[in-house]
């Protein structure tokens, strides 16, 4: 019985050795039910212990593993061999990150950019006591913030997006998705403070709608949407305060 | 080599790593916390935990239904004082939790929804759809970010602790990306590393839960505590092992052998209607649950598959609309890593290793029996979950625990304010020295030997699974015994392939492997020693409870050798033993 | 040791089949601008007199007039229809826990388009 195999051709950088990335062939075995970090896995196992990634759950929700498949941002626990086999699969980091090693990637820059959202909810009279129990939130309410809560911090989406890519400045799209989530939840009333950083030049006016980041994200976040309603009601909030300048904010 | 100090390092930052984060922010703003994960935070194992977590809030419900429920649920196994305080304290916790920001599913009027769970008398569980880990994890990292003082050192994997006179006063850190070691000296150490799960070949667990800080502590001489009581999960995919939620049965779904029969009735777990019906059935407690599927497919009845046999975990009637709203990830993952939609046909699945109800053992305050070390959260023993964990505990654990150790762990440091740096600094050098010598420069063992990390990993999960499954009895136990010494042995020949500094995982590896033999020897000598059946650990030999002998903790000490047992009374408040009765 | 960062290259653009829709969509923008140049003009010429108007005229049935006027009125569809599509994203719109589909807020569009479309052509063609 012959044992299928699929090549996997990834990019390797050795920063102590290399001077740039190149790619490396390997040969791996094939199954039916394997995905992208099965073949990997067994690379590092059996054929070459040096080859670096990061990897947790393989289930979709750590967003450790993502990775270019083929020149589209993808978590590699949910990429499945049968859809290239038998062409050979082109393994890289992910786009517009600096690269650590081999597919590691230096997520420093979104660390940064997510504790500047503010991400956790701001009260104006701080918190509710305990005694007085949970906030109330209908169903509804929650529903409006619901798809930006299921952010895994993947970074596909900055993968994907040109406007990041070009200028690292750029909030990104994880980051404004979350700040929506926030700004949208009505237990939060935190939304002004964010203001500064979200409706800043490089917060969501650096973004040009290309849409990509919605379409790369493994939980249907779609920070795209999440970005032009910021637009949106931040460009209200400018015509509220033109007009009513003594209104209260 | 880089020096640190603060007054209070956490090892590990998942559920329980964070909660202590945000209590040391909270409530001692002037002490400095650094926070120390292997990982970054987001990916800890806490994220891929579904079902939900458990406290009293409604008013049908009550602290001693709570507590009862954990008692026996633990086959009495689990110290009392432990789980009253436990229950007491859960819905303060989870209440805050809403207060951070976690998106409770929520009933129409807008209190939080409660859905039943495995092993609970009456609803108790609070959920956020079928990703409550997920949510509280990211809850819990994003509002521990608030506090600008807590210095995290992310992707830095501790590999010793720093014991002086007795006292832990900090650890040994490789920083993955340059491959150094720092020195993290701190007046206290709270160990959340997590559990065990990549012990085994078949298991829910990320690549991440490799007994870390089970092994930091062992070394340091604290017991690791009932060993042998592992967790099987009784619905995990064929194959992966991935997780399919409790909550999935407790929206009403249904377990059903080739005939299509409930076959559960048949295991003291009827009658199968009405359902849904709480304690019975698809709602007994998980040990039962998964030796029953080890009877049933001793008997012929299970389904073969392609990755063995497995049972129908059975949707359908639920309807599209209701597994949307409650089980939405429940769908995602059967259609991508099992190829059905469980709208339409039914969930195969098996039972799969996913919980370490044993650990270091800890008192009621997290506190181990070596001052200055402390531990919460799944890589501690505490012991709420006795022999065997309810669905539900242990996210309440992770914030009841995580809390608790945080408190215990600055008093401490306050109390404590004195190192003695000269004599660790000198430690973490010979720890520099050892990985260096052991990994990056040998070639192989003393006769020119070498092994790869995966092939004695492998062999490793082999002996444990078969060793220490839902079944186990006294020769397959004990001839265990010298497998794992050997393997141990074995491990002094590991080659590794990468020699750089910058981002070795391979480095990483073994010694994560090094420390899973260690708690693999621990805990197949714990079971090969208990000579009865109870909770999890269940002997063909032994098939009956024995709370003359063994009402008591495994404790389990490293020597040279093969750990030295001891054992410890189970603390026994309100509810004395007796008969572990479900169904009706 | 030092992490390599990757440029992106300049026709980046072409790698992927949703950017350059993106980019002819941004392109798109420059013509519908072209175009209102051009109707500009014409008011002016037509302010100037018949005489002017009746050379400005002439000149829009050159050929290279007529191609603008073609690619112009692609690019300006292109603009439209995507421009249409993309408003639900900016507009989350609830009714209970359910957003309003997306049809609900892009059909509105064409049928306005349509509607006043048809009444500029009717005043226009002398109805």
């Amino acid at each position: 019985m012959a044992n299928k195999t699929i090549r996997l051709e990834i990019l390797r950088y050795d920063p102590e050795k290399d001077s740039a990335p190149h790619f490396q062939s390997y040969e791996a075995p094939y199954h039916e039910e394997w995905v992208v970090l099965d073949a990997i896995n067994h690379i590092k196992d059996q054929i070459d212990g040096t080859l670096t990634y990061r990897w947790s759950c393989r289930m979709g929700v750590c967003g450790s593993c993502g990775m270019m498949i083929n020149g589209t941002p993808k978590l590699s626990c949910s990429a499945f061999l049968r859809d290239y086999y038998p062409n050979p699969v082109r393994v890289e980091p992910l786009a517009n990150f600096p690269i650590l090693r081999d597919l590691v990637v230096q997520l420093d820059d979104f660390m940064h950019k997510l504790v500047s959202i503010q991400p956790w909810i701001v009260r104006k009279d701080g918190e509710k006591p305990v005694q007085e129990g949970e906030y109330l939130q209908t169903p509804a309410q929650h529903a409006k913030y619901k798809d930006f809560s299921m952010c895994i911090n993947c970074m596909l989406c900055y993968a994907a997006c040109p406007a990041y890519g070009l200028e690292p400045e750029f909030l990104g799209p994880a980051a404004i998705a979350l700040a929506q989530r926030y700004n949208l939840d009505s237990r939060d009333e935190g939304r002004d403070s964010r203001q500064e950083v979200v409706s800043a030049h490089d917060g969501i006016w650096k973004c040009t709608f290309v849409g990509e980041c919605s379409v790369v994200c493994p939980k249907h976040v779609d920070p795209a949407g999440a970005i032009q309603q910021a637009k949106l009601a931040s460009t209200i909030d400018w015509y509220k305060s033109l007009l009513w300048p003594w209104g209260s904010k | 080599m880089q020096i640190h100090e603060y007054d209070v390092v956490i090892v590990g930052g998942g559920g329980a790593g964070l909660r202590a984060a945000i209590q040391l922010g909270e409530a001692y703003p002037k002490l400095r916390v650094a926070v120390v994960s292997k990982v970054y935070p987001m990916r800890s194992h806490t994220v891929a935990a579904e079902g939900g977590a458990a406290a009293v809030i409604k008013s049908n419900d009550s602290l001693d239904h709570h507590a009862y429920d954990t008692v026996s649920g633990s086959d009495w196994l689990g110290d009392q004082d432990v789980i009253e305080a436990f229950v007491n304290e859960a819905p303060a916790e989870m209440i805050r939790m809403d207060h951070w920001g976690c998106p409770w599913s929520r009933e129409p009027d807008g209190h939080v929804a409660v859905r039943p769970f495995g092993g609970m008398t009456i609803e108790r569980t609070w959920f956020a759809a079928d990703k409550s880990g997920f949510h509280m994890l990211h809850t819990l990292f994003q509002t521990a970010l608030k506090f600008q003082a807590t210095v995290w050192h992310n992707e830095w994997f501790a590999t010793k602790l720093l014991v002086d006179a007795g006292r832990c006063q900090g650890i040994t850190a490789i920083e993955l990306l340059t491959g150094q070691l720092h020195t993290v000296l701190a007046k206290a150490v709270i160990l959340c590393t997590g559990g065990a799960g990549r012990l085994y070949p078949f298991t829910t667990n990320g690549a991440i839960k490799t007994a870390d800080g089970m092994a930091l502590a062992y070394r340091a001489g604290v017991a690791l505590k009932d060993m042998e009581f592992v967790q099987y999960h009784p619905t995990g995919l064929p194959g992966s092992g991935i997780l399919i939620t409790e909550g999935a049965r407790g929206e009403g779904g249904i377990l059903t052998n080739k005939d299509g029969y409930r076959y559960l009735q048949d295991y003291g777990l009827g009658p199968a209607d009405p359902w849904p019906r709480l304690r019975a059935m698809e709602l007994g407690p998980r040990d039962r649950l998964s030796q029953a599927f080890m009877q049933e497919d001793a008997k012929g009845k299970t389904i073969p598959g392609p990755f063995g046999t497995v049972v129908h975990l059975d949707l359908r009637h639920l309807g599209e609309a209701k597994i949307n709203k409650k089980l939405p990830f429940v769908r995602e993952l059967s259609k991508n890593y099992a190829g059905i939609d469980p709208v339409y046909e039914p969930i195969p699945v098996r039972p799969v290793l996913h919980y370490c109800m044993g650990g270091i053992d800890t008192d009621i305050h997290g506190a181990t029996t070596v001052p200055g070390l402390f531990a919460a959260g799944e890589c501690a023993c505490v012991s709420l979950n006795g022999a065997n964990r309810l669905g539900s505990n242990s996210l309440t654990e992770l914030l009841v625990f995580g809390r608790r150790v945080a408190d215990a762990a600055a008093q401490f440091a306050l109390e404590h304010p004195k190192l003695a740096k000269d004599k660790l600094g000198a430690q973490a050098n010979d720890e520099q020295e050892r990985i260096a010598a052991q990994f990056i420069r040998k070639s192989g063992g003393p006769s020119g030997k070498t092994e790869r990390v995966a092939t004695l990993r492998t062999e490793m999960n082999l002996i444990m699974e078969e060793a220490t499954g839902i079944y186990r009895d006294g020769p397959t136990l004990e001839a265990s015994l010298p497998k794992i010494a050997a393997l141990k042995e074995r491990y002094r020949n590991i080659a590794l392939d990468d020699r750089t500094l910058s981002f070795n995982t391979e480095l990483i590896s073994a010694i994560e492997l090094g420390f899973m033999l260690e708690v693999a020897e621990a805990g197949l000598h714990s079971a090969f020693r208990r000579q009865e059946s109870r909770g999890s650990h269940q002997r063909t030999d032994f098939p009956k409870r024995d709370d003359q002998n063994f009402l008591r903790h495994s404790m389990a000490y490293r020597t040279g050798d093969a750990p030295r047992m001891d054992y410890k009374d189970v603390v026994i408040t309100r509810w004395p033993p007796k008969e572990r009765v479900y169904g009706k | 040791m030092k992490p390599y960062i990757r440029q992106m290259p300049a026709g980046w653009w072409l790698k992927r089949p949703s950017y350059l829709l993106f980019m002819l969509r941004e392109l798109s923008s420059v013509f519908v601008g072209g175009y209102v140049v051009l109707f500009l003009m014409m008011i002016r010429r037509l302010a100037q007199g018949p005489a002017e108007y009746e050379a400005f005229m002439a000149a829009l049935r050159s050929p290279l007039a007529i191609l603008f006027h073609v690619v112009a009125l692609a690019f300006a569809l292109l603009h439209t229809i995507t421009w249409f599509n993309l408003t639900p994203k900016a507009m989350a719109v609830w009714r209970g826990e359910e957003r309003l589909p997306p049809a609900m807020m892009i059909v509105p569009n064409y049928v306005g388009w349509v509607v006043v479309s048809g009444v500029i052509a009717w005043v226009v063609l002398g109805g």
